[in-house]
């Protein structure tokens, strides 16, 4: 997805990881994800420059879709949408 | 199936068991069961006279220890008893203490924290690990 339409998603839920360290985005993305329901869109906080890799390779094993991720000062804003 | 990781920890200095502990969270995320089998050092390092007591580091990059341990002191990285606890609270993380480290140090299953879930010899062990899609010797 384009930057521009990553910043137009509005995410059910938003989980703010920033400030802790791998694998801490991951372990909260993986639990917030239980609370959207399927096809919805969690976005994750994270200021741990691992999460760029990390999500997505998460994502690909469990079946979710990973959106992509915008960058802000300090931190990332990363997107999953929950497709099963 | 469930994949799963086998650790023996066999290590007891703080950087190597929070190594194994990040690594279990992670494996924990990526949807596998984690089996840790405890000995030795690893296993000495459980025992509650030791476990948060105890912040030695590995010998071979003792110069950097104090530095390392302010360091993580001042990004709040949890200790590796949270980083496990924690994991164990999100997915299957069985910890088994080794019965020959046991019987060396007479040690009884009561004497440690209570992350560990039984005591098991090393045949059980290779069983878990033979299993396993992975496993790490720490």
């Amino acid at each position: 997805m384009q930057e521009s339409e990553l910043r137009e998603i509005k995410a059910l839920k938003v989980v703010d990881a920033r400030g802790t360290s791998c694998p801490g985005p991951l372990l909260e993305t993986k639990k917030a994800m239980t609370a959207v329901p399927v096809g919805g869109v969690l976005e994750t906080l994270s200021s741990d420059e691992g999460s760029r890799q990390d999500i997505p390779a998460w994502a690909k094993k469990v079946g979710q879709e990973f959106l992509g991720f915008v960058t802000e000062s300090g931190y990332d804003r990363l997107f999953v949408k929950r497709v099963k | 199936m469930t994949e799963k990781m086998a650790i023996v920890l066999f290590s007891g200095t703080v950087d190597k068991i929070l190594a194994a502990g990040i690594i279990t969270s992670g494996a924990i995320a990526m949807d596998m069961d984690v089996d840790i089998f405890l000995s030795f050092w690893g296993l000495a390092a459980f025992h509650k006279d030791m476990a948060g007591k105890d912040m030695r580091m590995s010998k071979d990059f003792k110069d950097m220890a104090p530095m390392f341990l302010k360091a993580m002191q001042k990004k709040n990285i949890p200790s590796w008893y949270d980083t496990l606890k924690k994991a164990k609270g999100m997915g299957n993380v069985k910890i088994h203490a080794c019965s020959m480290t046991m019987d060396v140090m007479e040690w009884k299953k009561a004497d440690f924290v209570d992350l560990v879930d039984d005591v098991i010899g090393v045949g059980s062990f290779i069983g878990m690990a033979s299993d396993a899609k992975m496993t790490l010797f720490i």
